[in-house]
């Protein structure tokens, strides 16, 4: 099922340098990369190819140095820093690789801060968060603090705190790079799952065995697309 | 625009790393909190003692005129006429005078102490309705009236009783008078305004005529006036002219309510040195609320950038850290407010003066401390916002 509807991403002529003169350090080549609404892509590569700063360009958390990004239609080159929070808060749920949660904060409180830029009152938030939490199965964890929870169980409230607000694109860079393979698995069917609702998701792994299971894969080496295939059922 | 933070969600997230990490929250308080102290419990004891001057001269009155003698032109003591009490009598805004009148004679605790030893103590006549004009109060016995006044009758003041050594008025109490018993009938507490009768014996005018008059009427030393309260500048402007018309230049008025405030007035240097000091430890507390808050942003990078993944704007996490500032600043003010009220009441119930609860200092106490956390959280708040999100998420 390819998506026909709109393109939730489009990356025209991309390029990332960091650094000025003879310490630039040209990143990113000329990405170009379309991703459809309702599409499930893994970003494959070694190590230091650019899959990292490849997913803050298109999660609005860094600028290229040139080309165009469009999310959902919008150019987020060309936006001011208010803007772009307000679709990294609306249309963005970001999952890494350290999960990323607030120590001392419950993970009902942690779910929550996802909806709190966007101006949700407390109540409301508490309810969708624990909603949230029920959906990736921690319905009886919403008092524990990261502390208290497994590193599955920290990713599962990571994705949770990704998914409160509805977002129509979910990223995550190596969200099962610190877990147990079936911690890892568990995190992947809640991605399926997304999926099968009809979020959009671009996952970034090294893992080949993760890869195989999505269906699209664009595969990077050296700041370069080096391939981009559909394959699978999806297909 | 987006419906932003509520200001209840403002407040949470500035207290988040308040709560976190107490104990540091307290400490950097603290140098604030000594300051607000300082500068709450001076400003109410001046406070409380200038209401309490206030209330005594409310109860004595602002509207007491006294007119004494000056010196001449050469230089000399002067009098005043016989005819001045009379003469200011008749001035329309005077309500009421009395006099006192120069006795040559000395006081003692008996006739067998030498008579060179007269402690200081003055003797003079106290006119009639004297007692109301300088506000006096009685610690023992009574005034002079019209049956005592033309008897060897005394009344002492405060400093005379002590340096007479008189104790309780049991019957017959006496001091030797220039050769004769006088019977102590009364004896005066303190005179707030007219402090320069403490150390007197006052006789009554009768007595003194008879004995001291040589005939003539006796020339008057002081002149107690009490005017109409809203004309005592009109007033005394009068006095000088009236009661020596041919020199009114040797003629001193003075208002002694006036002294008692600009005494109230010249206690100000002590609580400007206690003021300065309150100032030098709200510096120290604000360097180091800024400390703290500086350390803070570099320790939560991580949590500025999933703030700024979650939709946080660079001014939504300068708020953060700015509020967390303030927070903390006014935390100190609070605690230093709530112990200035402390001192400054107990001082209070301490002097005996009635208990002024210190509002505009606590307030300006509380306003320095927004002042203070707001001046030193704008530099960790910027450093704050500046923090790129993709540098506070740098996975290693
Ligand atoms: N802020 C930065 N400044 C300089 N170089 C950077 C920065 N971020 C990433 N890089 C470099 O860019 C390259 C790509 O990094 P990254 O996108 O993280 O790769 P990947 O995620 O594929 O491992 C690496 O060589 C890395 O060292
Ligand atoms: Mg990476």
């Amino acid at each position: 099922m390819t998506a026909q509807a709109g393109r939730a991403l489009q990356l025209s002529g991309v390029t990332r340098t960091y650094g000025t003169g003879s310490a630039a350090l040209t990143v990113l080549h000329g990405i170009d990369l379309t991703v459809g609404e309702g599409e499930y892509v893994a970003v494959v590569g070694p190590s230091g190819s650019g899959k990292s700063t490849l997913l803050n360009i298109v999660g609005a958390l860094d600028r290229p140095t040139t080309g165009r990004v469009l999310l959902a239609g919008e150019d987020l080159t060309t936006q001011s820093d208010a803007r772009l929070s307000r679709l990294r808060g609306t249309h963005l749920g970001f999952v890494f690789q350290q999960f990323f949660l607030l120590d001392r904060r419950s993970a009902l409180e942690n779910v929550g801060d996802g909806l709190l830029y966007q101006g949700v009152r407390r109540a409301e938030r508490r309810r969708r968060a624990a909603e949230a939490l029920r959906r990736v199965g921690l319905g009886a964890r919403l008092d524990h603090t990261p502390a208290e929870l497994s590193g599955g169980e920290c990713q599962r409230v990571a994705v949770a705190r990704a998914l409160v607000h509805r977002p129509r694109v979910l990223l995550a860079d190596e969200p099962t790079g610190n877990l147990d393979s079936a911690s890892g698995r568990a995190v992947l069917e809640l991605f399926d799952l997304l999926h099968a609702e009809g979020a959009t998701i671009v996952v970034v792994t090294h893992d080949e065995s993760i890869a195989a299971r999505i269906p699209r894969v664009v595969a990077m080496r050296d700041g370069r697309i080096e391939s981009d295939l559909h394959h699978g059922a999806a297909v | 625009m987006r419906a932003g933070l509520s200001p209840a969600d403002r407040l949470r997230l500035g207290a988040l790393g308040l709560t976190a990490r107490k104990g540091r929250a307290a400490l950097s308080a603290l140098g604030v909190a000594i300051g607000i102290t300082a500068m709450v419990a001076v400003l109410g004891f001046s406070e409380s003692s200038r209401a309490d001057l206030n209330a005594q001269l409310d109860a004595l009155g602002t509207n007491l005129l006294v007119v004494e003698p000056g010196q001449d032109l050469m230089g000399d003591d002067a009098t005043l006429p016989e005819t001045s009490v009379e003469m200011i009598a008749r001035v329309p805004t005077v309500r009421s005078t009395a006099a006192t009148y120069a006795v040559d004679a000395t006081v003692r605790k008996s006739d067998r102490v030498p008579a060179a030893q007269t402690s200081g103590v003055v003797v003079a006549a106290a006119g009639p309705g004297l007692d109301a004009a300088v506000s006096a109060e009685l610690r023992a016995g009574r005034w002079l009236d019209a049956a005592t006044s033309d008897y060897p009758a005394v009344v002492l003041g405060a400093t005379a009783a002590r340096r007479l050594a008189i104790g309780p008025l049991d019957d017959g109490v006496r001091v030797w008078l220039d050769g004769q018993w006088f019977a102590v009938v009364g004896v005066l507490e303190p005179l707030v305004l007219a402090p320069e009768l403490d150390a007197a014996a006052l006789i009554g005018t009768g007595v003194a005529q008879q004995l001291y008059g040589d005939g003539d009427d006796l020339p008057p030393t002081t002149v107690y006036t009490r005017v109409d309260t809203d004309q005592v500048a009109a007033t005394r402007a009068l006095l000088a002219r009236t009661a020596n018309p041919s020199s009114p230049s040797e003629v001193r008025v003075s208002r002694p309510s006036d002294a008692l405030e600009a005494q109230a007035a010249a206690d100000k240097s002590l609580t400007t040195l206690t003021l300065g000091l309150g100032a030098v430890a709200l510096l120290v507390g604000a360097v180091g609320i800024a400390n703290v808050m500086v350390i803070s942003v570099l320790e939560r990078r991580r949590e500025i950038g999933v703030r700024r993944a979650l939709g946080a704007t660079r001014a939504g996490i300068g708020s953060q850290f700015l509020t967390e500032s303030v927070l903390l600043s006014l935390l100190g003010g609070l605690i230093g407010g709530a112990l200035g009220v402390a001192l400054t009441t107990a001082y209070a119930v301490h002097q005996d003066w009635g208990v002024v609860l210190p509002w505009q200092p606590v307030l300006a106490g509380l306003g320095c401390s927004l002042l203070v956390g707001t001046v030193v959280g704008l530099y960790p708040a910027l450093r704050a916002a500046s923090v790129p999100p993709t540098e506070a998420l740098r996975s290693i």
